[in-house]
């Protein structure tokens, strides 16, 4: 076993490697920003106490020193008369996002009302979570049994159909068929609602229910997308496996062909597939931003879009780090997982 | 198609596709032309400017007018969008008065709008402006003759009101003529042009948006765009990935190490978060845009040449120019490389779908060039619209069926590619 801990270390420190990386980018990227914002943001809250405060002044001049004064003395107090990139600064943001202490939105709130990126996120996090993994799943059984249905019948009709079918449906953007869609079904025939975002209060008991027919038109999409690139992926595999000595010895004992396709076939090209499902699982995350701002689905997607459109940059930040957490982890996860199944892996 | 659209388009309509001034004579939201071929038949847009008016001028002591009388038949089965009363003339401190009448083809004749220009700034000056048919002016006007009806019109709605039956709620089929009257007070006043706009409901081959943009100009414009991405991405991402592979097979040990660290850790980064995090700090040209995918596009490249160079580093002729004293360099650039060329070809064919994709996101999440229309740009404007729930179909359909075709072809090519270079992929 000791080359499998040799490789489990070796991934979790590209892991972490990955998501220090990501972090110092993405705050390098919008660091400067970020510092003009919050400066603004000074300048702005010292003349709206002024005002408040009804402070009288001789002239402009002397009134111009009092600002100065003033958000000179802010700035310090936040540190912010360092730039972002000074050494100080710039490990306490990490260490600060690090840790999910996210610094308050600029401008969005969650639902609650609060303010704090944190709570924006997580709660966005688990309808995000619900939408993907769902199709996922979805998407990996009809791709399964459609796959190795075509597999057994490999250069046929229906193998042909599905490889077309496979590089049709892997040239269209998601979204624009989620724009089809949502025409289709919630324009010309009044069978879904347009926006995915439900209208009862989450309180309600009927919000889970609610919550399910609003996704039901971006799960079809996404599924129907995404199943023949899947169908194809698995009939790959299982067309391998089905040229394997084993299988033929197990025709050769008369075990009937429905059995060794389903049972034996799929279950030795297993170890390939959960990879590709886990894989396609992070990566759908990220094509999380663009389906999500189709159908208003409240996800994680969704508040990046509009973070995006309003610049709010303590949330991208946060959000960029939180999807890079879920991708990098569940692509460790597989990575994990193939080996201990697959041992050849462990030595490359 | 990128040809004509490069040669017959041109190009002042693609620098002002995001200027709504350019795009004011063209009728808002209308579906393309061919759609009258099935169903209700509904109004063309028709644009008429001084040369087709009738002129008619008379000269009454101080006063003169000027009359352009403007004949349309209208045989449509739906009422127009909108009209648009045109107008330039050339005037000093007097100001002129417009009235616009219109004869209906049942005889009744409107008082559609009457009103002095504005004043005019300092001096003989042309002035030109649009009278909409939103225009309060307008409704007050017709207010007094809503009686001719025998139900109840709104006045607000001018459009539907001019081309209403008198007795029943349908479009009056028949000829209508639009006069406008100038009334000059100056003798050096003149009048420059005129014109009536009816907003068609369909335009073109492809319709407009709801900034009265021609579809069909943006959507042909596109394609030279989305090709140079997908191209330039491509190509650059391949070859890049394709040196950094070989290099790291080749070299082996530390080197092959290091490298492939540094793979490993792009090919785990989130694409498009970092894309958007990018096009919002960095910029948003479309060069850097290129820039930006061609950072995540070389990493799958790098993998698969790497693997190869590790067979080939092996074979008896490179080792035999190894022994012969050859640079390194030279080996992997005279000897390596173009054993891998057939698979660059291929690779660079399936690679185009993923950067047109890849830009067509980002567009369509509205970080893209806003100085060009893009594909995923016009599906962005078109999705803020609510264009879907709007069931403005021409404007969703076609931009993205460019993109799968686009990618489609592409894929189609590198997948045959793949099938000559790499003969075993045939078998299953």
């Amino acid at each position: 076993m000791g080359g499998f801990y040799r490789f489990v270390l070796v991934r979790s420190i590209n892991t972490l490697v990955v998501l220090f990386a990501t972090l110092v980018l993405t705050i390098a990227l919008l660091g400067p920003t970020m510092d003009r914002i919050l400066l603004d943001g000074i300048k702005f809250y010292v003349v709206e106490e002024i005002n408040l405060r009804e402070l009288k002044f001789d002239n402009a001049q002397e009134r111009q020193q009092f600002i100065d004064e003033r958000v000179e003395q802010q700035v310090k107090t936040i540190g912010l008369d360092e730039p972002w990139y000074s050494p100080k600064r710039f490990f306490n943001t990490v260490l600060r996002v690090m840790v999910l202490d996210l610094g308050k939105s600029n401008f969005l709130t969650s639902e609650s009302g609060s303010s704090n990126v944190r709570d924006i996120i997580l709660e966005k996090v688990p309808k995000t979570v619900l939408l993907f993994t769902t199709s996922t799943l979805v998407v990996t059984v009809i791709g399964l049994y459609l796959g190795a249905f075509v597999a057994n019948k490999a250069g046929s009709v229906w193998d042909r159909l599905n490889s077309a079918f496979a590089v049709f449906s892997g040239s269209f953007p998601t979204w624009w068929v989620g724009m089809l869609m949502i025409f289709a079904f919630a324009f010309a025939y009044h069978i879904f609602p347009a926006r995915a975002t439900p209208l009862t209060p989450p309180d309600d008991p009927a919000y889970a229910l609610d919550l399910l027919y609003h996704m039901l038109l971006p799960l079809i999409t996404i599924v129907l997308v995404g199943f023949g690139a899947w169908a194809y992926i698995v009939r790959y595999f299982v067309v391998g496996i089905l040229g394997e000595d084993y299988i033929a010895a197990k025709r050769a004992a008369g075990i009937p062909e429905r059995r060794i396709v389903y049972s034996h076939a799929l279950k030795n090209a297993a170890p390939p597939i959960v990879t590709v499902v886990a894989l396609s699982l992070a990566g759908s995350f990220g094509g999380a931003i663009t389906v999500e701002a189709v159908f208003d689905w409240p996800g994680m997607g969704q508040l990046y879009y509009h973070a995006i459109g309003m610049f709010d940059i303590p949330v991208i930040i946060g959000l960029t780090y939180v999807s890079t957490v879920i991708f990098v982890i569940t692509v460790f996860l597989t990575d994990i997982i193939y080996a201990y199944f697959d041992p050849r892996v462990k030595v490359a | 198609m990128t040809i004509y659209s490069v040669v017959a388009i041109p190009l002042e309509s693609y620098r002002q596709w995001n200027n709504p001034n350019f795009w004011i004579d063209l009728p808002k939201s209308a579906a393309p032309a061919w759609t009258n071929a099935f169903g209700a038949r509904a109004p063309e847009h028709i644009v008429m400017h001084s040369p087709s008016a009738q002129v008619a001028e008379s000269g009454d002591g101080g006063v003169r007018t000027v009359t352009h009388s403007y004949t349309v038949r209208f045989n449509y089965d739906q009422y127009p969008a909108d009209f648009m009363l045109l107008y330039s003339a050339r005037y000093g401190s007097t100001q002129p008065a417009l009235q616009v009448d219109v004869v209906r083809p049942d005889g009744k004749e409107f008082r559609v709008y009457f009103a002095s220009l504005p004043p005019s700034q300092g001096g003989q000056n042309v002035f030109s402006s649009r009278v909409f048919s939103t225009d309060r002016a307008i409704a007050e006007s017709l207010r007094g003759d809503t009686g001719a009806f025998s139900y109840p019109q709104d006045p607000a709605r001018p459009h539907v009101m001019i081309f209403s039956d008198a007795t029943q709620s349908k479009v009056l089929k028949g000829t209508y003529v639009f006069r406008e009257t100038f009334y000059l007070f100056d003798p050096a006043d003149s009048v420059e042009d005129s014109g009536v706009i009816l907003g068609g409901k369909v335009y073109g081959v492809m319709g407009t948006d709801e900034l009265r943009r021609d579809l069909a100009t943006g959507i042909l414009w596109a394609a030279p765009v989305a090709l140079f991405i997908g191209l330039t991405v491509s190509i650059v991402s391949i070859l890049i990935g394709l040196v950094y592979g070989v290099v790291a097979g080749y070299k082996g040990r530390r080197t092959d190490e290091g490298l492939m660290r540094i793979n490993d850790i792009f090919y785990s980064l989130p694409t498009l978060p970092l894309l958007v995090i990018l096009s919002v700090t960095v910029g948003r040209s479309i060069f850097l845009i290129t820039g930006f995918l061609v950072i995540f596009g070389w990493v799958g490249m790098a993998k698969i040449s790497r693997s190869l160079a590790l067979q080939i580093k092996n074979l008896q002729y490179v080792e035999a120019a190894k022994l012969m004293g050859q640079s390194d360099v030279r080996i992997i650039f005279r000897h390596i490389i173009p054993q891998l060329l057939p698979l660059t070809f291929a690779s660079i064919a399936i690679a185009v779908p993923s950067a047109i994709l890849g830009e067509a996101a980002l567009s369509f999440l509205g970080l893209g060039d806003p100085s060009i229309p893009t594909w995923g740009q016009i599906l962005h404007d078109a999705n803020s619209a609510g264009a879907a729930v709007r069931g403005l179909w021409w404007w969703i359909v076609p931009p993205g069926l460019m993109i799968a075709i686009t990618g489609l072809a592409f894929a189609l090519v590198g997948n045959a590619l793949d099938a000559i270079v790499n003969p075993r992929s045939k078998k299953v």
